[in-house]
Order: C-alpha cells, then structure tokens, then sequence
C-alpha cells in the first residue's frame, strides 16, 4: 500500500503539468489569468483551437504541423534505410578496412553534436537546402546511432539461415530482404520510433536553418507563436497540445519498443 | 552486380562464413558511408578550419587567423572573453547541479519499479512520458507554470519567486525542469542494469540475513557499475550541451547569467555569424568535456 501511495504522488508530479496545458488550452482568455488559477477549465472553450488551426502567415501552425509530419516520417524512412544497409555490411560481410570503419562511426558518438553545427550550417548552404525541409530531413540521418544500434542486433541473429540461403544460390541483397529484415521487426520498430521522435522534437536545429514561417516544424513554431501571442496562454497551450499528442499517442503504443530500446543503448553502449 | 555476388556465392557452398562480391559490402555501405562523409566527417575537420580564420558568414573576405580566435578567448582584454566565460560559467553550474539530482534521483525511481507489481508497466511509462516531448513543449509549458504573475507554482507554494528572471531561482528552475523531463530516460536505464544482475546474488544475500539496505548496498550498487558510469557520463554531456531550456525558459535571464555555453557559441556563430571565433569555443568547450569525462573515468576505475 506504501508503494502505491508513493507511486500515486509521484504520478501526480508528472501528469498534473500535462493536464494543465491541456485545460489551459481550452480556457478563455480572461480564466487563464484569473487568479486563483483553475486546474480545469470551468467554461471549456475550443477557441484557442479555432485560432491556431486558422492561423496567420506569420504562424501557419497546420502547415507546421503537416511540416514536422513529413519531416519525421522522411527521416525516419531514411535512417531506417542506409543504417540497416550500412549495419548489414558491418555484420555480415567480410570487407578491409571494416574494424576501423566500424570504429570511426561509433568514435563520432562520443564527440557532442554542437562540434558539427556551424560547419554542417556551412555545407547545408553550399548544397542550397538552408531554408527548406530537406535540411531538417537528411543531415540527422548520418548519426551513429542507427547503425550502431542494428548492427548490435543483426549480430545477435543466428546465421545459420544465411549460410542456408547462401547455399540455395541466395545473394546478399536477397538474405538481407528476405532473411535479416524480416527477423529484425522489433529492432527496426524501436529505431523506427526513436528516429520519429528525435526528429518531431528537434529545436536546436531548425530554428538556425529555417528562415520562413512556412518551413517551420512546430518545435520552433511553438517559439514564435510564443512572441506572437504573448499573454494569450491558451493559444500558445493549444499548439503545445498540438505538438505533444502524436508524440503521446506514438509513445502509448509503442511503449514496448521504446524503452527496451533505450535500455539496450544504456547497457551496450 | 546481384548476378557476380549469386556466383560468388554459389561457387564457395560449403564455407561457413558467407563470403560475397568485392563490391557488394561497399554497396551496402555507401548510401549511409555517403552521408557520414558529408554531414559528420566532413563537418568534424571543416570545423577546424574555420576556426583559423576570421569568417564571417556575410562577408566575402575570410582571412587566415591562425590561433587568433583560441587566443582570444584566454585574452581579458579581447570582445569576447567575459561573455565567453560567464556562458562557460553557466553550463559548468547547471551540470554541477543538475547531474546528481539526474543520477540518483532515477536510482530511486528504478528502486520503486523493480519488482513486478500491478500497473508497473503503466507507472513505468508515465514516469517516462515527459521525456517523449521536446525541449519546446516542455519549457513552454513551465514557463507558465512559472509565472510570476499568474504561475499555479508560486500560488500553490503562497509564494511570489520570479522563476525564471532572478536568481538563484532561475538555476532552480532550469534545474527542476530538466529533472522532470528527463528523469524517466536514466530510470529505464537503471532498471535495465537492475533487470541483469542475477537473481541468485540476491538469494544469496537473503540466506546470509541481509536486509533490504544491505541488499542494495552490496547487491545493486556494486551491480550498477557499468551502468552508473554510463549514466553519468551521458548525463553529464546532455546537461553540457543544454540549450533549449535556458533559450526558452530563462532566455539567459538575469542579464545573460542563465544563457549557456552553447546558447551563447550558437549565437555567435549562427545569429551573428562570427563562425571562425565560434567554431573555436566549441573546440575549447569539447576539450572542457574531455577532461570531465576523462576525471570520471579515473574516478570510476579507482573505486572498483
């Protein structure tokens, strides 16, 4: 019984701010600033929604959204991609130079991402993606951790099916596809996932490479829409209910994989 | 190439490592190898380069500086020394004070969920909830928390703190809000380095007559190690790299106390676009870090 009570206290500390957001969000202007505050909207209102959805050119938050939708979703289909392909090599096949290849990408965990910014601010520019999804989209997917991460678990997999289809007449690409892939679900989930997030929440990033309001993600959408609406708090609770359900809801499902993935990153890395 | 690796392979049925084609590893490798080589590689040894020259993004004219920018930096007199220093200053008391809170307080949050109970996987996940939001939502979502006018924080507490405008409130504040946010992220952790210390150590224990402290004194700390020392270490980088909190729930406030070391080198590099002396802080700042981490080693080797 201690441990629920404790249990219930703590959860408290960690929903009640998010329950807030939420009320605040569908109160009127003049309850959110009414003192004593309300933890729940006496009058629920959906006029902080009807503002946001509407928007202004200087704060499209749909079109950041469906922005931070595409970009997410892209990302994650790219990481997904070159880091299964790059961790199928690095597991499978014998090639020179493979250990100090594996231990250079790994190397690169360790040195803190600041280190790359300004010049990978300078190469997006040479490229002419500054300004444009594409920048948010494809730098992110050259991190290690991807690779790492499936390489770790494509070396778990017996091979003894390889070497079957190997023997069959089978070429890598098609053990890749049709063997290593298939058997690798739950760890492509759990990248696949963690990617998603990484890239839906990202701040840092878009707000030095995104210059136009109709490029932005909502993370730093949600900055301007601060400066915009200063005091008019349920507008700006609305757009951080807006950025946080599908993360919610994301994480509610894939809860299994998410954390299993974190914890395997702790233990092996 | 699929029909040269399908005869190399077929001709070599029998060897029990899977040979392939010359190319076909590095087929496999080049899309990610292209883009290491463009965004990490590249990136790591341009940074360098720019940092030995005066190079403003706008101007046309990027002269060689040699060490200038490094100098400068060690320099009193020079434009960029004090505020330099005094965002140093703040990442080194944000991580002095946010780390030990980050590393013990999840011990005990696993400590709660270790063992199976009802509605543990659900209490597991909503500890971890907060972590799925990003940087944005969260500081956000504090900072009116934290109002000083119309904050529910200072009206539960029947007080009146401007939490993100004085001091030491702001610390407390930065402090807080990144415990709440992230402390779900080293109690998984925790517990998967709980989950593999093997059961008999504790039945072990039990036979010997040990209590619960005992347990957990000779069991799972010593059983953490490897964990707690990767816990730290990444604790330690994550709150070095803060940013986001003080950009958007301080802004650096009171009269740039708060505002960060990489606040304050991105915005030299990517506002002002002074690139050359900003590249050169963020070598000096990783250097700062290798050091920490390097003490942390050593400390964690010498006590086992």
């Amino acid at each position: 019984m201690k441990r629920y009570t404790l249990l219930a206290a703590l959860a408290v500390v960690f929903v009640a701010p998010l329950l807030w957001a939420l009320g605040t969000s569908l109160k009127s202007q003049s309850e959110a600033t009414r003192m004593p505050p309300t933890l729940f909207p006496t009058e629920p209102v959906t006029r902080a929604y009807g503002t946001i959805f509407e928007g202004t050119t200087q704060t499209p938050v749909l079109r950041w959204f469906a922005n931070s939708l595409i970009a997410a979703t892209l990302h994650m289909l790219l990481v997904l991609a070159v880091s299964s392909l790059a961790a199928y090599a690095l597991a499978r096949l014998e090639f020179r130079g493979k250990r100090l290849m594996f231990a250079v990408i790994v190397g690169t965990l360790l040195v803190p991402g600041f280190v790359f910014l300004i010049p990978q601010f300078l190469i997006i520019d040479q490229l002419g993606w500054l300004d444009s999804l594409t920048a948010l989209i494809v730098p992110g997917a050259a991190g290690a951790f991807g690779v790492f991460f499936l390489r770790q678990f494509f070396l778990g997999l017996p091979r003894e099916l390889d070497e079957a289809a190997l023997v069959e007449g089978a070429n890598h690409w098609q053990i890749f596809t049709r063997i290593t892939l298939p058997l690798s679900k739950p760890a492509l989930a759990t990248l696949a996932v963690l990617s998603f997030l990484a890239n839906w929440n990202d701040f840092i990033w878009p707000i030095f490479v995104i210059f136009s309001p109709e490029y932005f993600t909502l993370p730093p959408g949600l900055s301007i829409l601060q400066g915009a609406y200063t005091i008019d708090y349920p507008v700006i609770m609305a757009g951080a209910v807006l950025a946080s359900v599908p993360v919610l809801i994301l994480f509610a499902l894939t809860q299994r994989y998410v954390i299993e993935g974190i914890s395997r990153s702790g233990l092996k890395g | 190439m699929v029909s040269l690796t399908l005869k190399g392979a077929a001709s070599r049925p029998a060897t029990a490592v899977p040979r392939s084609g010359r190319a076909t590893p590095y087929l496999f490798l080049a899309p990610y190898l292209l883009l290491f080589v463009v965004f990490v590689l590249a990136p790591a040894i341009f940074g360098i380069w720019i940092s030995l020259h005066d190079w403003d993004y706008l101007l046309e004219a990027r002269p060689f500086v040699g060490l200038d920018n490094y100098t400068a930096l060690l320099d009193p007199a020079s434009a960029v020394y004090a505020d330099f220093w005094m965002s140093m200053r703040a990442t080194g008391i944000f991580t002095l004070f946010s780390v030990p809170f980050l590393v013990v307080l999840p011990l005990g949050l696993a400590l709660l969920l270790h063992r199976p109970f009802r509605g543990r996987t659900f209490f597991r996940g909503l500890f971890f909830a907060p972590y799925v939001l990003g940087v944005a939502v969260v500081s956000l979502m504090w900072r009116l928390l934290l109002d000083p006018n119309l904050g529910l924080v200072d009206w539960l507490l029947g007080t009146d703190i401007g939490w993100t405008t004085s001091l030491p409130w702001a610390w407390v504040a930065l402090v807080g809000v990144t415990v709440w946010w992230t402390i779900g992220f080293n109690g998984v952790i925790y517990l998967a380095g709980m989950q593999d210390i093997p059961r008999d150590l504790y039945d072990a224990a039990k036979v010997d007559g040990a209590g619960k402290w005992a347990e957990f004194r000779h069991v799972t700390l010593p059983g953490l190690r490897p964990v707690a020392l990767f816990v730290v270490t990444t604790t330690i980088l994550a709150s070095a790299n803060m940013f986001g909190q003080s950009y958007l729930l301080t802004q650096g406030a009171p009269g740039g106390e708060t505002r960060t070391a990489i606040y304050y080198i991105l915005d030299q590099g990517l506002s002002q676009y002074k690139m050359g002396s900003a590249a050169a802080m963020s070598y000096v700042l990783t250097l700062a870090l290798i050091l920490v981490s390097v003490i942390n080693f050593r400390l964690f080797r010498r006590r086992s």
